[in-house]
C-alpha cells in the first residue's frame, strides 16, 4: 500500500476493484464506513455482487478479466472532460515528458506497441523513450501539446476506449460505466481525495500488472497520489505477505527490493553499475542511486567478517539466476512436473490447493524424491499421495511432516499492508513438539553445515560463512534457542566501525561503532555497516546507550487527525505513513487539502538537521529537502524514479508502456475487440503452445495437463476464484475450526437465476463445474448476484466458486476439492501470477 | 443502572458472522453439523447451541441487480418479556439489571411455555431440555464488558451501551424511528432500519400472545395456589394453548 488501512477514512471516494474487503478483509470496513459516515462514496466493481458490494453507493458488474478496458474507459473519460489536476500532472509526473518519435502504440501497430518481435514474444524497448537534451535530462513540453508528449500519446491510445466498445467488452452497462467515471473524476480537485483498493482480482491475470498500472496513471491525472484518503492499496491476501515480500520471498529479489544478480552479473562493481539507477538533474532525488550502500551492507549481514573488500564482500556466495531464467512458481512446478527436482519444502503452504492447476501440481509432488511439509496441520500437500486418483504403491516420494507453531505461540514482527511492523508477544507456547519455524530453521542449518563440513561438497561456501548469530551456542556449536530479537537486530543493521558524515566541516560524527542503525540514509559502502533489509533500518534502534524496539511502540497519540499514529510501532521507510507525500503539496509545500494536510513545509520553523528555518511537519516526508520551488535546493516529489516522476508512460514492464486490453488466456471470444490480432496479452510466457491470426491452442502444444481452449462450445462459461469470510486461504486453518465449518461447511458455485433456468439448476443442487483441466462438485447458490453480462452483441454467463476446500478434511469428503483443480497455466507477463481469476469452464447437474 | 441495549444496524453490517463466532467462543458452544443449502446463510435457524446468526436476505432494487441485507437475528431482550411473564418456574426466566433477558438453567422445568410467548421465536430447548437463547452475555455485561458479539464487530454493527444513548445515537445519525424503542415496553435489542421492518423480517408491531397475558394476570396466580410449578405448568399450558401446541414446538 501506498496509504494505510486506517487512511481508508479520510477518502472521498472508495473504488474496491479487483478486491472483497467485506469478506477478506473484514476489519478495513471499519474505516470504509467511517469514512461513508463522512459522505465518501463506495464503488465496487466486481463480477459478482459481493458482500462489499451489498455495502456500495454504486455497483457496477463487470466481465473478469477486462478491467483495463474498464479503467482505460475512465482514463479516456477524465482526459476528454478536461476532468484531470492540471497543475499535479504538469509538475509531479512524466506527461510533459517528450517520447521518441518512433514510438507506436497498438492503435498504430495492430495490437502490439513499436519493437514487438513476433518469435521470442518479448519487446525491444528502444522506442520506448524519452527525447533527451543536451544535458540528458529528458525533454519537456509544460503546455502538454506536442504531439510526441506523454500526455497526448495517452489521449490517442485511450481515445479508442470509448463508452461504447468498453461496455461491449466488460458487459457493464453504459449508464454504469458513466456513473461510475463521473464519480470517481470528481477526485481530480485538489480538495478532493480517492483511493483504490485491490487484491488478487487485478494480480492474478496474465495482466495483472498493467491492470495496477492503469489505475496509477488515473491516480496521477487526478493527483490523488500523496493525498490522505487516495494512493493505491493492494490488501494483502496474509497479515505478512508485505513483511514476507519485503525480506524477498520471491525468486527475483534479495530483502529490500534488490535484485537477485544472474549469472553474467560476475561482481558487485557491475551488480551496483546495472542496479543503480542514474540521473543528471539536479532536482532528482533519485533514492535507487544508493544501491550500493544497500547491498554491501546486506552481504555484510549475510556473511559477516567473511565479507571482506578484498573478497567483494562474499558476493560471489550469493546464488545467481541464469540468464533469463525464470524460476517463479508455475515455472518451479513445471519443472518438478518434469522431475527436475529431487526434493521440496512446502512451509506453510498448500499448493495442492492453492495453485492454479492443482492438478498439474499434484501429479508433479509424485515426481519428487522427498517432501517436508511444514504446517500446522497435515493438508493436501502432505497427503497428495493419498488423493484422488493416486496411486500410492507407485508413488515413490518420502514426505516427512513438521509441526510448526501458530502465530501465537511465537514472538516477532509481522508488517501489513501498510508496511506496518508490529511486534507481537508470545502468548502461549507451542503446542507438543510443534516448533516455531525459526527454530526448525536453526535446526535445519546446523545439520546442514555440519554435512558441508564434514564432506565439503558442491560450493559450501555460502552455507560455511553464513552469519547465524542468533543465541547462545551450545557445546555443539548450535544455537540452543534462537532469540527472535537478534534477527530483527540483524535486518535493523549495525554499525560496524564509527561513521562520519564527511561532508560536513568539520566531519561529524554520525554512526558508533558496534551500535544499533538508526536508519538507512547512514548505511555506508565500503563495508562500515551491515543490514539486513535497508527499508527497515530504524525498525530496532538505539539511542545513545537505550536499545528501542520501535516496532513493540504503542503510543495512541494522533497530532495530525488524520489516523497516522505515528508512535504505534513502526513503518516502513522511516517510519513514513503515507508514501509520496511529497506530492500532496503545492510546489511551495502548501497542503493542496489543508484540512487533510499530510505534510506541510514550514518556512519559519527551525530545522532540526540543519538548524536554519523551513522545515516539514506532518509525515515523515519523503525526504527533507524544501519545496521544489526552491531553486536551489528544490526536490521533486517521486524519490524512487530516477527522473523524479510519477510514471504515466511507465517503459520498464515487459509489455508495453501504457495499459491495453488483452483478453484472459481463456475467454468467450474469437478475437480481441480492441485490436483484433493480438487476443492474449503478446509476452505472456506459454506453457501450452498457441497457433492462428487469435491465439488458439496449438494442437500438440504442450503437455496434456497445460491444455486451454478459447471460443469453445464446451466450456461456455467465465468462471473465477475467490476466498470467504469463513475461510482461511485454502482452508487447512479454518476447515479444522468446526465454528467455521458450520457456517461454510461445503463447496458450492454461484450462478445467475438466468443460467440455472437454461440448465434446469436449483439451489442447493449438486453440480459439476468442469474445465478442459479438470472438474470439481459443488452446491449450486442460484441468485441475482450474478447476471448475464452482454458481451460483444452475445451472452455471456459468469459463474464463480471459492478455492476454499480440499479432499482431506474434513475426513468424510462432505466439503468438496479445491477449485483450483479448474484453473489454467498461465501467468501475469511481468510477475508471473497466475491467471485464476478468469477462465472458462461448462455447469451441469450431477 | 441505566438499562442497557444493543443497536443493530443492518446497512453497517458486512455479513462477516463474526459475531456468530464470537458467540460460540464464549458461551463455549459446540458447532452443528450443516450442509449447504445453497446459499452463505448457515446454519438455517436459531438453535439450543446458536444464540445469534446472521441472516442473508436479497431482494429487488432499484438501482442494482439485488440488494442484499444481513440481518442480526437473537433474542430481543424485551422490557415486557413475554417469556418471563409465563415462566411458571420461579427465578428460571429473569431480568439482569443491565436489562437482559437472562436463565437459569437448573431452576429451569422444561416446560417450553417461553417458546409460545415469544413474539420473536427465540427461545430453544437444550438435549437436557433446559433454555437455551442468547442472554445478552449477563456474564460479561455484569462486569461491565460488552457481549462478545458487540466486541468482535468490526464495522460497529452491533453497539453495546447505555439504551438510551444508542437510540439518541441512532436518531442523530437519520433514523428517525429506532425499531423497538417502545414495543413491548421497549427492547433490548433496538435496530436502525433504513426501511420497514418487514423488509428486514421483523414484526411491525410485536406482541406478546394475548393467551400469555390471560395467563399471567388469570391463571398462573391461581395456578400457584394449589400446585407445584411443573404441574401446574404442563396443566395450564393445556388450559392456555391446548395440546397440540406443545407437539408444534417439539
Amino acid at each position: 500500500m501506498t496509504n494505510h488501512w486506517i487512511d481508508f477514512k479520510n477518502a472521498d471516494i472508495i473504488l474496491v476493484m479487483g478486491a472483497n474487503p467485506a469478506e477478506n478483509h473484514p476489519i478495513s470496513m471499519k474505516w470504509i464506513m467511517k469514512a461513508r459516515e463522512r459522505g465518501a462514496k463506495l464503488i465496487v466493481v466486481d463480477p459478482r455482487f459481493t458482500r462489499t458490494a451489498a455495502k456500495a453507493d454504486i455497483y457496477a458488474p463487470m466481465r473478469s478479466g477486462t478491467d483495463i478496458a474498464f479503467l482505460g474507459g475512465m482514463i479516456n473519460y477524465i482526459l476528454k472532460n478536461n476532468l484531470y489536476f492540471k497543475d499535479y500532472v504538469v509538475n509531479y509526473t512524466n506527461a510533459a515528458f517528450l517520447v521518441n518519435p518512433d514510438f507506436k502504440g497498438p492503435g498504430d501497430l495492430n495490437g502490439v506497441f513499436s519493437g514487438y518481435d513476433e518469435k521470442t514474444r518479448k519487446y525491444d524497448k528502444k522506442t520506448w523513450s524519452y527525447q533527451m537534451d543536451e544535458k540528458g535530462i529528458p525533454k519537456k513540453d509544460p503546455t502538454l501539446k506536442d504531439p510526441h508528449c506523454v500526455f497526448q500519446l495517452l489521449k490517442k491510445h485511450y481515445s479508442r476506449y470509448t463508452i461504447d466498445k468498453v461496455s461491449a467488452i466488460t458487459g457493464t452497462p453504459k449508464e454504469k460505466l458513466v456513473e461510475v467515471y463521473k464519480a470517481y473524476a470528481s477526485t481530480g480537485k485538489p480538495n478532493r481525495a480517492g483511493t483504490e483498493l485491490y487484491a488478487m482480482g487485478w494480480t492474478q491475470h496474465t495482466i495483472g500488472t498493467q491492470n495496477i498500472r492503469a489505475m496509477s496513471i488515473i491516480q496521477l491525472l487526478l493527483g490523488n497520489m500523496g493525498m490522505a484518503g487516495g494512493g493505491i492499496n493492494a490488501l494483502r491476501g496474509e497479515s505478512n505477505v508485505q513483511g514476507s515480500t519485503d525480506h524477498g520471498l520471491l525468486f527475483h529479489i534479495l530483502p529490500g527490493y534488490n535484485p537477485v544478480p544472474s549469472a553474467s552479473i560476475v561482481d558487485l562493481k557491475t551488480y551496483i553499475e546495472k542496479f543503480t539507477p542514474k540521473t543528471k538533474d539536479p532536482k532528482s532525488v533519485n533514492w535507487w542511486g544508493n544501491r550500493g550502500k544497500y547491498i554491501t551492507s546486506y552481504l555484510k549481514a549475510i556473511y559477516g567478517n567473511k565479507a571482506t573488500k578484498e573478497n567483494d564482500f562474499g558476493y560471489a556466495w550469493l546464488p545467481k539466476l541464469d540468464e533469463g531464467m525464470n524460476a517463479s512458481w508455475l515455472v518451479l512446478f513445471d519443472q518438478m512436473f518434469k522431475g527436475k527436482f529431487e526434493g521440496f519444502f512446502a512451509w506453510g503452504q498448500n499448493p495442492a490447493c492453492s495453485s492454479a492447476n492443482a492438478g498439474k501440481i499434484r501429479k508433479a509432488l509424485s515426481r519428487l524424491k522427498w517432501m517436508v511439509n511444514v504446517n500446522l496441520f497435515d493438508n493436501e500437500t502432505g497427503s497428495f499421495w493419498k488423493g484422488p486418483d493416486m496411486n500410492p504403491k507407485e508413488i515413490q516420494t518420502e514426505v516427512f511432516q513438521l509441526p510448526c507453531a501458530s502465530s501465537v505461540e511465537k514472538g516477532g514482527s509481522i508488517t501489513n499492508s501498510g508496511r506496518l511492523a508490529q511486534w507481537r508477544e508470545k502468548a502461549i507456547e507451542p503446542i507438543g513438539e510443534s516448533k516455531p519455524d525459526s527454530e526448525i530453521m536453526n535446526e535445519l542449518y546446523f545439520r546442514v553445515k555440519k554435512l558441508y563440513r564434514k564432506q565439503g561438497g558442491k560450493f559450501p561456501a555460502p552455507i560455511l560463512n553464513l552469519t547465524w548469530d542468533y543465541g547462545e551456542k551450545g557445546a555443539d556449536g548450535k544455537i540452543k534457542k534462537v532469540d527472535i530479537h537478534r534477527v530483527a537486530k540483524e535486518i535493523n543493521g549495525y554499525y560496524l566501525e564509527d561513521i562520519f558524515d564527511r561532508s560536513a566541516t568539520p566531519p561529524k560524527q554520525i554512526g558508533k561503532k558496534g551500535s544499533l542503525c538508526t536508519n538507512f540514509v547512514t548505511l555506508q559502502a565500503d563495508g562500515t555497516t551491515s543490514c539486513g533489509n535497508w527499508i527497515y533500518s530504524g525498525s530496532y534502534t538505539q539511542k545513545d546507550e537505550k536499545v528501542i524496539n520501535m516496532m513493540a511502540r504503542r503510543k495512541k497519540t494522533d497530532p495530525t487527525g488524520l489516523g497516522l499514529f505515528p508512535e504505534w510501532a513502526w513503518c516502513w521507510p522511516v517510519n513514513r505513513r503515507i508514501l509520496y507525500n511529497r506530492a500532496s503539496v503545492d510546489l511551495h509545500g502548501r497542503p493542496w487539502d489543508p484540512k487533510r494536510a499530510v505534510i506541510k513545509w514550514n518556512p519559519i520553523k527551525l530545522n532540526p538537521l540543519t538548524n536554519k528555518p523551513g522545515t516539514w511537519e506532518g509525515d515523515v516526508p519523503d525526504g527533507p529537502a524544501p519545496p521544489m520551488a526552491d531553486e536551489k535546493a528544490g526536490k521533486y516529489p517521486f524519490i524512487m524514479r530516477p527522473d523524479g516522476m510519477g510514471a504515466i508512460f511507465g517503459p520498464g514492464l515487459a509489455d508495453g508502456p501504457l495499459p491495453e486490453h488483452y483478453e484472459p488466456l481463456e475467454c468467450p471470444l474469437q478475437e480481441n475487440p480492441m485490436s483484433r490480432k493480438h487476443r492474449i496479452n503478446p509476452t505472456v510466457k506459454l506453457f501450452y503452445g498457441i497457433t492462428g491470426p487469435h491465439d488458439m491452442p496449438a494442437k500438440g502444444g504442450g503437455l496434456p495437463e497445460d491444455i486451454f481452449i478459447n471460443n469453445d462450445s464446451r466450456y461456455p462459461h467465465v468462471a473465477t476464484t475467490y476466498r470467504v469470510t469463513e475461510h482461511w486461504q485454502t482452508g487447512v486453518l479454518t476447515r479444522h475450526l468446526p465454528w467455521q465449518m458450520e457456517m461454510m461447511p461445503q463447496q458450492f458455485v454461484e450462478i445467475s437465476e438466468e443460467l440455472a433456468k437454461e440448465k434446469g439448476i436449483k439451489s442447493g443442487d449438486k453440480v459439476i463445474v468442469s474445465s478442459v483441466r479438470g472438474k470439481v462438485w459443488a452446491i449450486a447458490w442460484v441468485t441475482d448476484r450474478f447476471k448475464p453480462f452482454k458481451v460483444m452483441g452475445t451472452t455471456v454467463h459468469q459463474i464463480g466458486l471459492p478455492w476454499c476446500f480440499g479432499w482431506q478434511y474434513p475426513e468424510d469428503g462432505s466439503s468438496g476439492d479445491s477449485s483450483n483443480l479448474l484453473s489454467p497455466t498461465v501467468g501475469d507477463a511481468n510477475t508471473m501470477i497466475p491467471e485464476t481469476k478468469a477462465f472458462m469452464v461448462n455447469v451441469e447437474k450431477a | 443502572m441505566a438499562k442497557k441495549a444493543l443497536l443493530i444496524s443492518p446497512e453497517l453490517c458486512i455479513g462477516c458472522r463474526g459475531c456468530q463466532t464470537a458467540c460460540k467462543a464464549w458461551n463455549q458452544l459446540p458447532a452443528i453439523k450443516t450442509a449447504n443449502r445453497g446459499s452463505a446463510e448457515n446454519p438455517p435457524d436459531l438453535t439450543p447451541n446458536l444464540y445469534n446468526r446472521i441472516r442473508y436476505v436479497e431482494m429487488p432494487s432499484e438501482s442494482n441487480q439485488v440488494r442484499w441485507l444481513f440481518v442480526s437475528q437473537r433474542c430481543m431482550h424485551c422490557d415486557d418479556a413475554g417469556c418471563i411473564k409465563i415462566c411458571p418456574a420461579p427465578g428460571a426466566l429473569f431480568k439482569t439489571k443491565e436489562g437482559a433477558t437472562a436463565y437459569d438453567k437448573d431452576k429451569c422445568i422444561g416446560c417450553k411455555l417461553c417458546v409460545a410467548a415469544c413474539p420473536f421465536d427465540v427461545p430453544r430447548y437444550d438435549e437436557k431440555d433446559k433454555i437455551s437463547k442468547c442472554h445478552l452475555c449477563s456474564d460479561r455485561i455484569a462486569e461491565g464488558l460488552a457481549p462478545a458479539c458487540a466486541k468482535t464487530c468490526p464495522t460497529g454493527a452491533i453497539r453495546y451501551g447505555d439504551r438510551d444513548s444508542l437510540i439518541q445515537m441512532a436518531k442523530k445519525t437519520g433514523y428517525a424511528k429506532v425499531y423497538g424503542e417502545t414495543d413491548l415496553n421497549g427492547l433490548g435489542t433496538l435496530y436502525a432500519f433504513k426501511d420497514s421492518p418487514k423488509i428486514y423480517g421483523m414484526d411491525e408491531h410485536p406482541a406478546i400472545p394475548e393467551t400469555v397475558v390471560f395467563w399471567h394476570k388469570v391463571l398462573k396466580p391461581l395456578a400457584y395456589l394449589g400446585l407445584g410449578g411443573a404441574v401446574a405448568a404442563s396443566l395450564l399450558h393445556y388450559v392456555a394453548f391446548g395440546p397440540k401446541k406443545d407437539e408444534e414446538v417439539k
